[in-house]
């Protein structure tokens, strides 16, 4: 029997890169976990790890650069604003700004859109069609758009933010969990709960719901890095979280006024943060998406 | 098709009823209109005499039938600040967003889709990684800190380009980048994963055990067919992009009006902040009415479902 | 009169390996098969007995997951196996081409029809356009297209199934390869259909002297079209030969159970006759023969050792226990009832 050793075909190599590989998809994603466990601790202890008070700044200290530059200080670790304040102080309160209204605004929006997702799917008929119409133009409207609308007619405060960012953005969930709901209704146990004589709503409640959670944290994780993209632009444009408590979109807007002089410290610190806690958001969400539910994969 | 086309334009003028009663109902439930609708710094008797002249007195329902009268017929408001029409002011600035968005869709496209075809036609291995780490890094970085960011490099340090206003093309180059970034993520996903489907499928098989050469597969039989979904999107965003264009334009002092809405909330100028939200709203819903039936015609088994 | 086989696979095989390296599916394993030019081969079998991955095996157009790990595999004296990616496209649709089970898939839809059909003539000749869609014109009126003129400018979606797979067929032939492989053709076209496709690959292949392998899992097609019959289960070659001989004594005996499980006019039985059993799950075969346990003739030595394959006579091989040449003169040959 004769055989040619060669093997004909290409072996396939470990790809060069595959600790990237291992950062996103088959393991789970430590980095970007620490990260953001970091960022809530920050901002949960805030007041210990500040150095400085936030709000209130020195004139005489303004426009100080980071303190491995000339001119620094390791009094002020990243330099200070145009008011004095201490740019590390307000990156430190901002990740609470940011934890607060990123985390209570998903939930917001989840808990919204998924009992709306829950009512319009599982009910059907003229409710699922007026819901389903309200999330169509809701979603035709850009959420940006949308968000600075009401964030420019409502007062300024953080509360307010809150809820204008669950109101962008609970359609997102309706969408999805109303189907998935559509196909849970057709399983076996939704329908020998209706034989067994449940109304409507404990079905919903008790059946439904728990089935569709996974789905509902998934997108969570996934509408977070969104939300706070969306908060720190609302931010940016002075109709988000009101002065004087710091908010890195506020910082960045801040820093542009002198940016022009080459004052980087005040648009980079505050614009890595953002970045980090954005990407281990997604970086996570995307884990959590194939690891939880492989059906989500669409999403 | 011509019942698809129907239904349609009655989502579409669904979708427009329902648009103009939310921005209606959320100015009102927010507290006093009067508030808004005057100028910052008017006296009580200003705020009595806007009570009157918007019909703020009279029942919700006559107070909406006044809303849709005045936009319907075009009248959008004057703007506080610059003394005239709304709907002049949102008409002379949006060429200069169509030009954005253009532009960053160019950009979008020239950087997306062929990432996305390399991504995929190197599935697995380097460029395909790298492609996945674009894409999170399209997701993640906001696209006003990608602006500030290039206007650091290339304005302050590198003294290349201009770091704000119109008027030259190197005016362009930085807002597009900033704007587009975002969306080069986006479609060079979708360029992936529809070329992988496309890649897998039976008439690239056949293409390739007709010995057609590798290039000659992909160019032309695998390309084609899986840049349709992109160009689907890409049609739909270009409208999003002048929507989202808002803080770009704000970054770069772009006159666009992304920058008017801008300005609008900045001087406290409700009649543009709600003409602008309104006119963005509906153009998003018309333009994705005209692509809805472009399909329509374009793709035949929609042609001949009906 | 000894003439040199125009394609010759020795000890082939082909495994598909999961993307962890864990699982194995042999899905072509150890196939020795010769065609001759001008002859007809079938190859039978159920579903992933691994006939369309023997097919894909001599194009090497495989998945990436693939991986051909042993063999030989010579056509016109060259070996096919060690040619570079650029070498084979130049005998792919050149000198052997292949055809696919579902025309609507596939052609590409958004391609006319005379630009797919004059593409490879295009491609492997270096024709001019106005040559090549002549060619194809022409190809398209010897696969008995009616109106070609205005069917070459048409697209896809305008022709029904039976022209599709023509055009398909037309494809195929456009180059005059040596060699045509056909998986299964007619599967997807309707019954009234299939015998005029039939007819005319007939046709084809004696018009341009093609050697044709055809690949199906139905028997009443391999009796009207194929010289050579190539039996395959679970990746093996089980069962090769002249289709007459194996039909009227089949020596393996899942070829007894295909021949016994078509349903006949004259036949006195009164239920069908299904094989037992399911097909094998091919990444986890059992050790020993793949068909024993569905075997009705199975004995010990079936469940734990894999036969070999045997030449039973001049020109049949087969592979089990039961017709290894040394019981021969113990066991008598499986018979079957004359056609």
């Amino acid at each position: 029997m004769s055989t040619s050793a060669e093997i004909l075909t290409l072996p396939s190599r470990p790809p060069r890169f595959a600790f990237l590989r291992g950062l996103r998809l088959s393991g789970f994603p430590l980095i970007p976990t620490v990260i953001l466990v970091g960022i809530a601790f920050v901002a949960v202890f805030a007041n210990q790890l500040a150095p400085h008070n936030p709000e209130v700044g020195s004139l005489a200290a303004r426009f100080k650069p980071p303190f491995w530059e000339t001119g620094g200080t390791m009094k002020y670790l990243l330099g200070t604003d145009q008011l004095g304040r201490d740019v590390l102080s307000r990156l430190i309160f901002g990740a609470r700004v940011s934890m607060v209204v990123g985390i209570t605004a998903v939930i917001f929006a989840g808990v919204v859109g998924t009992t709306l997702g829950i009512i319009s799917g599982y009910l059907g008929g003229w409710v699922d069609q007026l819901i389903m119409r309200l999330v169509d133009t809701w979603l035709a409207l850009p959420a940006l758009t949308f968000a600075i609308f009401l964030a420019a007619i409502a007062g300024p405060s953080m509360w307010n933010i809150v809820i204008i960012l669950g109101i962008t953005y609970w359609t997102r969930y309706a969408r999805v969990i109303r189907g998935e709901v559509l196909s849970l209704k057709e399983r076996e146990f939704v329908r020998l709960a209706i034989v067994a004589g449940c109304s409507k709503w404990t079905i919903m409640r008790r059946h439904i719901l728990p089935n569709v959670i996974n789905s509902a944290v998934v997108l969570g994780t996934l509408m977070l890095g969104v939300v706070i993209i969306t908060e720190a632009t609302l931010s940016f444009l002075g109709v988000g979280v009101p002065p004087p408590q710091p908010a890195w979109g506020l910082m960045l807007s801040d820093g542009k006024q002198s940016l022009m002089v080459g004052r980087w410290w005040l648009t980079i610190f505050p614009g890595v943060c953002i970045m980090l806690m954005v990407l281990s958001a997604n970086i996570l969400g995307d884990w959590l998406r194939v690891k939880l539910d492989p059906q989500l994969r669409q999403l | 098709m011509k019942q698809y086309i129907v239904r349609r334009i009655g989502y579409c003028l669904l979708s427009l009823f329902l648009l103009s009663l939310t921005i209606f109902f959320f100015v009102r439930v927010t507290g006093d209109p009067a508030t808004l609708l005057v100028e910052p710094g008017a006296s009580p008797d200003d705020i009595a005499a806007i009570h009157h002249q918007f019909g703020l007195d009279r029942p919700l329902l006559v107070q909406y039938g006044l809303f849709m009268a005045s936009v319907l017929t075009g009248d959008l408001g004057q703007s506080f600040y610059y003394r005239t029409s709304v709907f002049e002011l949102y008409w002379s600035r949006l060429p200069y967003s169509v030009m954005l968005a253009t532009a960053a869709m160019a950009f979008s496209l020239l950087l997306g889709i062929p990432s996305g075809i390399l991504a995929a036609v190197r599935v697995g291995r380097f460029w395909d990684s790298a492609g996945k780490v674009f894409a999170l890094l399209g997701l993640s970085l906001p696209s006003f800190w990608v602006g500030l960011v290039l206007i650091l490099v290339f304005s302050v340090y590198l003294g290349w380009l201009p770091s704000s206003g119109s008027g030259t093309p190197l005016h362009l180059i930085m807002p597009a980048f900033a704007l587009g970034w975002y969306f080069a993520a986006s479609h060079m996903r979708l360029t992936r994963s529809s070329m992988l489907e496309v890649l897998g499928s039976e008439y690239v098989k056949l293409a390739r055990l007709k010995g057609l050469p590798q290039a000659l597969v992909i160019g032309k039989h695998a390309f084609k067919n899986a840049l349709i979904p992109v160009l689907t999107l890409a049609g739909i965003n270009f409208v999003i992009m002048i929507s989202v264009a808002v803080v770009v334009e704000t970054v770069f002092a772009w006159p666009g009006v992304g920058r008017l809405l801008y300005e609008g909330v900045a001087f406290r100028d409700f009649p543009v902040v709600q003409g602008t939200v309104l006119m963005l709203g509906a153009m998003t819903v018309t333009v994705n009415l005209i692509v809805d039936i472009l399909y329509a015609v374009i793709d035949p088994r929609i042609r001949l479902a009906s | 009169m000894p003439n040199a086989p125009l394609l010759e696979l020795e000890n082939l095989s082909t495994h598909y390996v999961s993307a962890q390296g864990t699982r194995v599916v042999r899905a072509v394993d150890d196939v020795s098969l010769r065609i001759h030019a001008g002859e007809t081969l079938g190859i039978v079998g159920e579903s992933g007995s691994g006939k369309s991955t023997l097919a894909l095996t001599i194009m090497r157009v495989l998945p990436p997951a693939a991986r051909i790990v042993s063999g030989r595999m010579m056509f016109e004296g060259e070996d096919l196996l060690h040619k570079s990616d650029e070498e084979m496209e130049q005998v792919r649709g050149r000198r052997i081409a292949m055809i696919l089970q579902d025309p609507m898939a596939s052609l590409n839809p958004l391609f006319t029809i005379g630009n797919q059909v004059a593409e490879s003539i295009r491609a492997h000749e270096g024709a001019s356009r106005a040559k090549a869609w002549n060619r194809a014109r022409e190809l398209l009126k010897a696969v008995r297209i009616p109106s070609p003129e205005t069917r070459v400018r048409q697209y896809p979606h305008e022709m029904s199934g039976g022209m599709r797979q023509r055009i398909v067929g037309a494809i195929g032939i456009s180059c005059e390869p040596r060699l045509l492989i056909a998986d299964e053709p007619t599967t997807s076209l309707d019954l009234t259909i299939q015998a005029q496709y039939l007819k005319l690959l007939r046709d084809l292949q004696q018009a341009h002297g093609l050697a044709l392998i055809f690949i199906t899992h139905n028997l009443g097609i391999v009796a009207k079209m194929c010289d050579q019959l190539a039996v395959m289960y679970a990746g093996h070659v089980v069962e090769s030969g002249p289709v007459s001989r194996i039909f009227n004594a089949p020596a393996h005996p899942y070829t007894e159970a295909l021949l016994n499980s078509i349903p006949r006019m004259s036949d006195d039985r009164e239920r069908l006759t299904a094989i037992d059993g399911q097909p094998p799950d091919m990444s986890r075969l059992p050790p020993g023969c793949s068909f024993a346990p569905r075997c009705p003739r199975a004995f010990d030595r079936c469940l734990q050792m894999a036969p070999p394959e045997t030449v039973t006579e001049e020109g049949r091989t087969a592979r089990c226990w039961l017709a290894a040449p040394v019981l021969n003169t113990n066991q008598p040959a499986l018979r079957r009832e004359a056609v």
